[in-house]
């Protein structure tokens, strides 16, 4: 008997391809809604451009109440809503609508803080020298948050990663369902090793390209 | 160029209070090619009233007029335009980190819309005239603080603003490199004619480059006027702190004769004229207290004498025909 015995090499391609599919669709989509909520959250807080108490608040209100759903609950939760966005709620396709509900509101609040971290004084200047609100944001805050903002994007990534696991829950596929279903119920432990392994090798490959752009991108 | 009218700002306080008043109708008026000092301990108001100018602030009460324009009335593009005709430096730089130092000088030229041709053109040459054409690639944190408020003044300079506004732009510096960019700012003002309005808490700063000087007060415009004129005889009480003179001869043990104080200015600053004086008269002097230096390029002197014996009346009058101003002190035996 080899040590691999239960190892099905081409199932464990397969559910990576899945993996890195869940991974890849719902990170960008965390991005394009999570980035600009982001902006607005901080927008319109205390002090900012666009202060508003009552926009702060209601977006404040629903990040947190999105965040503090339990992930394999948010699964369930939103079968119907995934069904009626991408048709089903299984496969790949049904596990990114839930995936991205959990993971852009955390952006969010990363992306908000990474904002915060920006010298007033930047600003101030910008608008001395002429910009408008838009041009501030654009051209002063974003590329001056951009460390903190890659920073969250591989925090927020990683994140993604044990909830791809946990969609397999609900049928998604990917590593973590070989993991449950190979791995935990069927006892096959050499299945569980190999799955958590590459597991563990794309989380550290994400952390490095993380921590690499970031490098790249701070001039402080 | 720039005038207040009686302005007045006071800032929304919580509920209940009462706001605070940062300016107290502040009336003043710069001209154009000047470099106007505003001088005031920290919560004078100095912040406010610059940040008036370029409407970084607004008023709560009276006008501010720039360039022909009320800052307040006008529109969102009015103050865009408004602010590439005032450049502004800061006390701590504010230079974009995440640019190069050819990238912040060209950034108020991209927010205009400027091309790539006349960006690059203009940067290069701003960038020459405050000496970092070396830098051009540098980021900020690779540059001392003297280099930084260089790269900070060659950014406000990129859109040919007509006025320079300095909030505290050396307080942050060395006293060497302070003096470095005190030149630079003379020189500015000399060649390009910009008018410059500079917030200090230091004399000295004004002492070297400016005009006219306003002394601020708790919000409130305490004293203004020549430098000169408010350093050699400051009226106010925060304006004879500024200046560092408090008359203590006055107060404690008071010599025997008559206080005067000699101002001597210019030309006359070297001249013999005490000695002279003193044998001509036959008034004796006894020194209690002087200063010699320089405000921007005109040397001065200041004595405080005690005259007894002889024409004292005759002396005075010797030293006012030899342009010496003289005060007659309080406090005479």
């Amino acid at each position: 008997m080899s040590l691999f015995s239960n190892i099905d090499w081409t199932d464990i391609s397969l559910a990576t391809v899945d993996t890195l599919t869940m991974l890849g669709g719902s990170m960008a989509l965390t991005v394009v809604l999570g980035l600009p909520l982001g902006v607005i959250l901080f927008l319109t807080g205390k002090g900012q451009m666009l202060e508003s108490k009552a926009a702060h608040t209601a977006l404040g209100l629903l990040v947190n109440i999105l965040r503090s759903v339990p992930f394999v609950i948010l699964l369930i939760v939103m079968i119907p809503l995934t069904v009626l966005l991408v048709g089903t709620s299984l496969g790949v396709a049904g596990a990114i609508p839930p995936l991205v509900v959990g993971a852009a509101p955390f952006y969010a609040r990363l992306v908000e803080t990474a904002l915060r971290e920006v010298d007033k004084g930047v600003v101030e200047a910008s608008f001395a020298l002429g910009a408008t609100r838009r041009q501030v944001v654009l051209g002063a805050l974003l590329p001056e948050a951009m460390p903190g903002i890659i920073a969250g994007a591989t925090v927020t990534a990683i994140a993604l990663v044990s909830y791809t696991a946990m969609a397999g829950v609900v049928g998604a596929g990917g590593l973590g369902d070989l993991a449950i279903r190979f791995g935990y119920q069927r006892f096959q432990t050499d299945v569980m090793v190999v799955t958590v392994v590459l597991l563990l090798i794309l989380v550290q490959v994400l952390q490095m390209v993380g921590d690499t752009v970031v490098r790249k991108v701070s001039h402080r | 160029m720039i005038r207040f009218e009686a302005v007045s700002k006071t800032y929304a306080a919580a509920r209940g209070a009462t706001g605070h008043a940062a300016l107290r109708e502040a009336s003043l008026e710069v001209a154009q090619g000047q470099v106007f000092g505003v001088i005031g301990a920290s919560g004078a108001g100095k912040s406010t009233l610059i940040r008036l100018i370029n409407g970084l602030e607004l008023p709560t009460g009276g006008k501010v007029i720039v360039d022909g324009d009320d800052v307040a009335a006008l529109d969102v593009a009015g103050l865009r335009a408004l602010r590439r005709r005032v450049g502004m430096i800061f006390q701590h730089f504010n230079l974009l980190s995440s640019k190069t130092v050819e990238q912040n000088v060209a950034f108020p030229l991209k927010l205009a819309g400027r091309g790539p041709a006349e960006i690059k053109a203009r940067t290069a040459e701003l960038l020459a005239r405050v000496g970092l054409s070396d830098h051009a690639a540098k980021y900020p944190a690779q540059l001392s603080g003297g280099q930084k408020q260089r790269v900070g003044i060659a950014r406000a300079l990129a859109t040919a603003p007509k006025v320079l506004l300095c909030d505290e732009a050396t307080s942050a510096l060395d006293p060497e490199t302070t003096e470095q960019i005190l030149a630079l700012i003379s020189d500015l003002n000399r060649d390009l004619g910009l008018t410059i309005v500079l917030i200090t808490h230091e004399m000295d700063v004004v002492r070297r480059v400016c005009d006219r000087v306003a002394v601020l007060e708790g919000g409130r415009v305490a004293e203004q006027g020549p430098v000169e004129e408010v350093f050699l005889h400051p009226a106010s009480d925060t304006a004879r702190r500024f200046v560092g003179e408090v008359e203590e001869t006055a107060e404690t043990a008071l010599p025997a004769g008559v206080l005067v104080r000699l101002t001597f200015k210019g030309e006359a600053t070297y001249k013999p004229v005490l000695g002279a004086v003193a044998r001509e008269t036959g008034v004796d002097y006894s020194i209690l207290g002087g200063r010699i230096h320089k405000l921007r390029d005109t040397p001065y002197g200041q004595l405080t004498l005690a005259l007894t014996g002889g024409d004292v009346d005759a002396a005075i009058a010797r030293f006012e025909a030899a342009d010496v101003r003289v005060d007659r002190l309080e406090g005479r035996p």
